[in-house]
């Protein structure tokens, strides 16, 4: 019974998670194109483009290309189900950060096995610039989980919004203030916003590991999408924004990262790949050791 | 057609993706309808990289007969419903190049183009007129340009064939010229 009954709730989770995420894309390019000084699509124009990609003929490349498109997909999917959101916390005693951080590199991997069986070489390059930036910022940003880990002398998410429940002045963007400017920076490059969105530059391979993507498979590729949105701004809610007293207060506090983010995307060109790395490598990397000796010392 | 067709339909028009193929000088009007004076995103209708993800096909200008193989390639690969605008006068009969021997005049003859835009050029007005004009029709369920291709493939592919045999090298090949001394 109770097995069932987390079932349900998993798969209420995703279900929210992408309905989320895909509001969040469409509200973002509504507000991209304001700072255009555009019109802008409607803000359900993103419903509307998964509900015509999904209804198109789809060309696959082979079984792989199937596969490491379902296992990155699904990989994030079970990853969602463990992030405390506001009250709906599934796993309450299980909700750990490395695990999840662990699924989500499984959904690149995923992502990686499939489009590179497509065999087209932009998708190639795209997704070995999409690891190597993954290499970038998961230094920066596990230097940061490791001075939230000594601050809270705990490892699961749920606890670390506990400990900061009681008012703003408890947050950890107060009491770890380089160390959220770190995950800052390094949110940036893992949402692929400008200036780290050399992965899918449009002009240069193509959209990168999209290219050979079409119908039903670009419509997993834009769930997929909103999944990560959903769950690596959750995290940087989770971590800093102490979390949420419920679900909509928590979707505020994920809607206003990402705001942030899509203001820097809006004005900053591209880094060259190898910038990007070395970029990550030293300011939020920088930030992020100044902030674990603070905590240490 | 059937309620769920005619839904499918609905948001097939509110959505439609453009690879646009700029080989003519018709390209210089593009930037403009994308950029924030025409704006063409709030009616759906983005830029893509590649065939796989597009649902138009923009043809801006003349197509020599070498860019024209490429053109059929690109449509080939979009996957269906995929709808073909031809852009400007070169695309209905040849516009200026309508003498050329190396330019092909009427592009309605090697893939099945759904609207014209007629003018040189057409005006960022001027198209998106017609992106307004292929949404009613892909909403009514009239634009159906690709199965006409895949009825009449036969057709396509004779004249596709006449012209591309144009291309082939005027000179004999040096084995068959050794072959003949």
């Amino acid at each position: 019974m109770i097995v069932l009954l987390k079932l349900i709730q998993g798969i209420g989770a995703g279900a929210l998670s992408i309905s989320i995420g895909l509001l969040f894309v469409g509200i973002g390019r509504k507000i991209t194109a304001r700072i255009h000084r555009r019109y802008g699509p409607p803000f359900v124009q993103n419903f509307i483009d998964l509900f015509k990609l999904l209804s198109k003929k789809s060309i696959s490349h082979g079984f792989t290309f199937d596969l490491g498109l379902i296992a990155g997909f699904s990989a994030l999917l079970a990853a969602v189900v463990f992030l405390p959101m506001g009250q709906i916390n599934i796993f309450p005693h299980n909700s750990s950060l490395i695990m999840i951080l662990y699924l989500m590199t499984m959904a690149y991997l995923g992502m990686a096995m499939g489009v590179s069986s497509s065999g087209n070489p932009n998708a190639t390059v795209g997704i070995a610039r999409a690891l190597t930036l993954t290499m970038g910022y998961e230094v920066p940003f596990a230097a940061v989980i490791f001075s939230v880990y000594l601050f809270a002398h705990t490892g699961s998410l749920t606890n670390i919004v506990a400990a900061q429940s009681g008012g703003f002045m408890n947050w950890n963007l107060v009491k770890l203030p380089f160390g959220f400017v770190a995950a800052e920076i390094a949110l940036q490059g893992m949402l692929g916003e400008a200036p780290f969105d050399m992965a899918i530059a449009p002009a240069e391979i193509a959209s990168g590991p999209m290219v050979e993507m079409g119908g039903k498979y670009l419509g997993f590729g834009m769930l997929q999408h909103s999944i990560g949105l959903f769950l690596e701004t959750g995290i940087m809610v989770d971590l800093f924004l102490g979390g949420g007293s419920n679900v909509w207060i928590f979707v505020i506090k994920q809607f206003e990262l990402y705001f942030l983010a899509l203001l820097v995307n809006a004005i900053f060109p591209r880094f060259k790949i190898e910038d990007g790395v070395s970029f990550m490598w030293k300011v939020p990397l920088l930030l992020g050791i100044v902030q674990a000796l603070i905590v240490v010392l | 057609m059937s309620e769920w067709d005619e839904l499918v339909n609905y948001f097939r028009g509110r959505s439609m993706w453009m690879l646009h193929y700029c080989t003519g000088c018709g390209a210089i009007e593009l930037p403009p309808t994308m950029t924030s004076r025409w704006d063409m995103e709030r009616f759906g209708i983005i830029p893509m990289a590649t065939p796989r993800q597009a649902d138009i096909l923009l043809i801006t200008g003349y197509l020599s007969i070498k860019t024209l193989k490429r053109v059929v390639y690109t449509y080939e690969q979009m996957s269906a419903p995929k709808w073909v605008l031809g852009f400007g006068s070169c695309t209905i009969n040849g516009g200026i190049y309508w003498d050329s021997y190396g330019v092909i005049q009427n592009l309605d003859k090697y893939i099945p183009v759904d609207l014209y835009i007629a003018g040189c050029m057409p005006r960022p007005e001027a198209i998106l007129d017609a992106f307004g004009k292929l949404k009613k029709m892909v909403q009514k369920g009239e634009a159906k340009g690709y199965e006409k291709y895949i009825k009449n493939y036969d057709w396509y592919k004779a004249n596709q064939d006449r012209v591309f045999r144009r291309t082939e090298p005027v000179l004999r090949k040096a084995e068959e010229v050794t072959k003949s001394a």
